[in-house]
């Protein structure tokens, strides 16, 4: 075994990559690299005869030719033990809270995929409490789903309220690029709100070096792969994406990659769905489930990063004005439990839906300045109460609650004939006064 | 041994240099030792004494000078009884296999072989000594499910054969001799009931490869009576995420009338994958009353596999399928998605340094996409019997725009285009083709002429339609109000379809022609009717009858209601035909 061979001439430093010559090194090997700012780790990402390239985790501002590299023999790992929960990592891994390191039962990152046959096909809700993913968008145990979402929206209390709400055993939140008020706001929150000592956070700040942002999602799905094999079910919160994939681009632009669409790599598909598909259920053990903030460019779905990411995803929510919305929205995996919690949910589901689309359209005509006859008065009452009661994102309510309260709605501004829905669930379900 | 071993000198992602000094191939397999494994490679490119090679791994933990082992062969299926029911990944491992060997994980270098070797399999011979026989003929056969599986002479075998000795009927292993046959020179050749062939190369041992003219039918209305698919013909499938591609492909690998189904699912979520190992066991295939799988073969490289052997798959699929077509069976392959075939070699590409084309594909994108397409064909055998494998493949057109260099290479090559729209998928008009953009060459299994009649019949409720957009309900005349109304229940009724439901879903030929039949003569009648609201109520009601029509099963009792209550609707309206369609009608029968 090779250990700790030493070297202390740099070659070149081009952005985050350096060069140096050694041998026996292998690809992908960790190497720690000592800087006059402190230490730094670094990883082989190609090697040329002796020509070994690292990309250096902290970056390259400051690194000297002279500075001592060591390679250390193996991959990125990660720690994995019940410690880590409670806790904040950087992207190395090393922790960003006053905790101690931790560097016991070391498990390699970016591991291999699941053998498809060992899948099961996803069939357990995920509550979360929140009425339009419960009721209308069915969030299904190990499905991957991104939120997509503009510049300014709530994504982050969105991702915090479902953090605290969700029946998972065990969150992992991976922060890439994440402004430091929001960073300390999930940390209050998830402190205030009781989750914390079930919580891992591997966090990478707008400020870190650009190739740790990189390393979060790997990080956060080893780890959640981990406890998903030790019968937990796992939710992995992922902010935001489209950091990732920026720090991804540019990178490979440093790299002098060709670049394939506006800017990104040819891989974009490839190395996005490496990290979804760890979403997962495992015959009898735990799961994976991922919600991952897609922040879209200008609110333009085919930008490539939302483009990419609603090929490999299993739908899509939708956040617009501050609320989950319902016609973009699409969790394809809905029917596999929605027909097995309540009876009335598929119909009560379709027929609000039908009925607020029919809404859209009244109100369009209105602020056309048309007139508006009874049907239309009776929409417009309809809509406004869908939206404030059941469409704002800070309700808080169990499906069975929404449920009822769709009813309620449904029955305070029409008639049971006008709903479409069929005569024996509104003879069952219809409110009495 | 020492002969035909590098080593490697550089490592790029799974780009590897391996510096040789024996001699190597193009595209010849060889194995990189790291520690314990060996992983699986490919040369794609040779330079003085060194050779490039793809990982079909992950390359984590490769140095400099590591050994690298050339096998002297090219990427091959394994060819043979065996096949049919199996999930493989891109370079034919049996998945269910790996993981009794390695458990929830595919681990690297972790390799099995495509046919169980110690199954015995119930072989007949056709031929006997002295018989002279070539590549690509059969000698024996072996029942496998439904089917029966004919041993062929290896298909890379040149010049004519002499039978020296054949088994007898009786029990064998794939490996075992079953045939010695010599050469014009008197050289023997063993032959055995499997034998690999190089997946790149498309397998041509038939006598001539004729025109497809015999339509497939998909049980799809919207494709098989506007937008047909013809037995060994080709087509693709585009549209934006969420459109409906896998769902469309998934119900055509249930009901598509041919033989047998190849799915390579390339580089898709691996979640569909499990939904169709779920469910095509529980299924019956409607040919043979057997399962659904027994007839099916799954090639499996999902996206976060490694993208070297998705690259490999579309090939594994297209070989297998080609040799089910030399027994004499039709068979369809269906590929999703063909953009992550090119994405992969896009990478790979990227990795070479090559020159960029469009988009950063490579150059020969669209030599390698019509050359994949082109292994598609309708043949007549040695024997002459038939055989066909049809291809459908998906694309992903980035931002759904069709503009893009694998949807336009496709394009060039395939005959007949269903192109998805997101504005029918959010409309929730499924399946989601787009008859306004959608064309085929073949030929429906409906009369062409009422095919266009109702194609003619969209496309002017279209017009209507963009116009009444302008100038509102009120400034569209009574006639052409009716026109539009007529097109959108052409559409719900027809071009619409459940595919959950099991009636609805597998509407086949017979019942295409009738329902087409009924439909024009309501399409093609004046009604007396005196205001749009009576119009558009009338229709309504038309429609409501005709889905109701559209959930019977064909020719029962409860058909044959809702078909009288169609009529008395019809005369109930005051329905006349006319004279056009009146000719048009009695011309198809």
């Amino acid at each position: 075994m090779r250990m700790n061979k030493v070297y202390n001439r740099i070659e070149s430093i081009v952005g985050n990559v350096i060069t140096v010559r050694a041998s026996g090194v292998q690809y992908n090997e960790l190497a720690q690299i000592n800087t006059r700012f402190g230490k730094s780790l670094a990883q082989v990402n190609k090697i040329d005869g002796d020509i070994v390239s690292l990309q250096v985790f902290a970056g390259g501002k400051g690194v000297s030719t002279g500075d001592e590299i060591r390679f250390l023999g193996h991959e990125m790992r990660v720690s994995f033990s019940e410690d880590l929960l409670g806790r904040i990592f950087n992207g190395s891994g090393e922790p960003r809270d006053k905790g101690p390191a931790l560097t016991d039962n070391m498990k390699a990152i970016g591991g291999p995929s699941v053998n498809p046959t060992k899948r099961i096909l996803a069939n357990r809700m995920l509550r979360t409490n929140i009425p339009m993913i419960d009721m209308f968008n069915t969030l299904v145990v190990s499905q991957k789903l991104p939120i997509f979402s503009i510049s300014g929206e709530p994504y982050n209390q969105l991702l915090a309220r479902i953090a605290m709400q969700a029946e998972a055993d065990v969150i992992v939140l991976g922060g890439m690029g994440l402004k430091y008020d929001d960073f300390l706001y999930f940390k209050d929150e998830l402190s205030k709100g009781g989750a914390l000592s079930k919580t891992v956070m591997f966090i990478h700040t707008a400020s870190d070096p650009t190739v740790e942002c990189m390393m979060i999602p790997d990080m956060a799905l080893a780890v959640a792969e981990q406890f998903a094999l030790q019968d937990k079910d796992v939710l992995v919160l992922l902010t935001d994406m489209t950091n990732f994939a920026d720090a991804m681009k540019e990178i490979a632009i440093t790299g002098e990659q060709v670049p394939s669409n506006r800017g990104y790599p040819g891989d974009l598909y490839s190395q996005l769905a490496a990290r979804y598909e760890k979403a997962v259920d495992f015959a009898n053990s735990g799961s994976v489930t991922v919600l991952a903030v897609t922040t879209m460019p200008g609110d333009d779905v085919t930008h490539p990063v939302p483009d990419n990411t609603g090929y490999i995803t299993e739908g899509q929510y939708y956040l617009k004005g501050g609320r989950i919305e319902p016609f973009g929205s699409l969790s394809r995996l809905k029917q596999n439990v929605n027909g097995k919690t309540r009876k009335d949910h598929r119909a009560l589901m379709d027929a609000m839906i039908r009925m607020y689309s029919s809404y859209k359209e009244t109100l369009e005509k209105k602020n056309m300045g048309f007139s508006m006859n009874r049907w239309d008065e009776k929409l417009l009452k309809y809509g406004e109460l869908f939206e404030n009661k059941l469409m704002d994102l800070s309700v808080n309510l169990s499906l069975e609650e929404a449920l009822d309260l769709g009813w309620e709605i449904l029955a305070d501004c029409f008639e049971k004939d006008e709903t479409g829905i069929k005569s024996d669930l509104t003879d069952e379900f219809w409110p009495k006064d | 041994m020492s002969e035909n071993i590098g080593k490697v000198v550089s490592v790029n992602g799974n780009l590897v240099s391996v510096e040789f000094n024996c001699n190597v191939s193009m595209n010849e397999i060889c194995f990189v030792k790291v520690g314990d494994t060996a992983l699986k490679s490919e040369v794609i490119r040779i330079k003085g004494n060194i050779a490039q090679i793809q990982v079909y791994e992950m390359t984590g933990g490769i140095k400099c000078g590591d050994m690298v082992e050339f096998t002297g062969e090219m990427l091959s299926a394994e060819l043979g009884p065996g096949l049919l029911g199996q999930i493989y990944d891109g370079l034919q491992n049996p998945l269910p296999l790996l993981a009794e060997k390695a458990g929830w994980f595919l681990e690297r270098g972790n390799y099995a072989d495509g046919l169980d070797a110690d199954k015995k399999w119930e072989f007949t011979p056709t031929a006997k000594i002295g018989d002279t026989v070539r590549a690509g003929e059969y000698i024996g056969t072996v029942p496998e499910g439904a089917f029966t599986h004919k041993i062929f002479i290896p298909f890379y075998l040149l010049g004519t054969y002499t039978i020296k000795s054949i088994a007898e009927k009786g029990e064998y292993t794939i490996k075992e001799t079953v045939a010695v046959i010599a050469d014009e020179r008197g050289r023997e050749i063993s032959v055995a009931m499997s034998f690999k062939w190089p997946v790149k190369r498309a397998i041509s041992c038939y006598s001539e490869r004729l025109a497809p003219t015999e339509t497939m039918e998909t049980k799809v209305r919207l494709v098989d009576s506007f937008f047909p698919v013809a037995k060994g013909g080709t087509y693709c499938t585009p549209g934006p995420f969420g459109a409906g591609k896998t769902v469309l492909q998934h119900t055509t690998s249930k009901y598509a009338d041919v033989d047998i189904v190849i799915i390579a699912a390339c580089g898709e979520r691996a979640g569909e994958v499990v939904e169709t190992l779920t469910e095509f066991p529980e299924l019956t295939d409607p040919k043979t009353g057997r399962s659904l799988m027994e007839r099916t073969i799954i090639i499996c490289n999902t996206s976060s596999m490694p993208v070297a052997s998705r690259e490999a798959s579309v090939y594994t699929s297209v070989t297998l399928a080609e040799y089910y077509r030399q027994m004499g069976l039709n068979v369809l392959l269906l590929a999703d998605s063909t953009s992550r075939w090119a994405q992969a070699l896009r990478e790979m590409s990227g990795r070479l340094e090559e020159i960029p084309g469009e988009e950063a594909f490579p150059a020969y994108l669209e030599s390698y996409i019509a050359s994949f397409y082109e292994r598609a064909g309708y043949v007549r055998l040695p024997d002459g019997s038939r055989g066909s494998v049809t291809i459908g493949g998906t694309v992903s057109p980035a931002g759904g725009n069709f503009e893009e260099p694998v949807t336009q290479a496709t394009l060039k090559v395939v005959g007949a285009f269903h192109g998805l729209s997101r504005e029918r998928s959010d409309a929730r008009k499924y399946p989601a083709i787009d008859p306004l953009i959608s064309w085929s060459k073949y030929k429906s299994v409906i009369d062409t002429e009422k095919s266009q009649y109702c194609k003619d019949v969209l496309h002017h409720g279209n017009e209507i339609e963009s116009m009444m957009k302008v100038i509102g309900e009120e400034g569209t005349t009574l006639a052409d109000y009716i026109i539009y109304l007529k097109s959108e229940m052409l559409d719900s009724v027809y071009l619409q379809q459940n595919s959950f439901d099991l009636v609805e879903a597998n509407c086949g030929t017979e019942r295409q022609r009738y329902v087409t039949d009924k439909l024009i003569s309501i399409l093609g009648s004046e009604f007396a009717l005196s205001s749009k609201d009576d119009a558009r109520v009338y229709f309504n009601r038309m429609r409501q009858r005709f889905i109701d029509w559209n959930y019977t099963e064909f020719q029962s009792d409860a058909f044959k209601k809702a078909e009288g209550e169609i009529d008395a609707l019809y005369n109930e309206g005051g329905g006349k035909l006319t004279h056009d369609t009146e000719r048009l009608l009695k011309g198809g029968e």
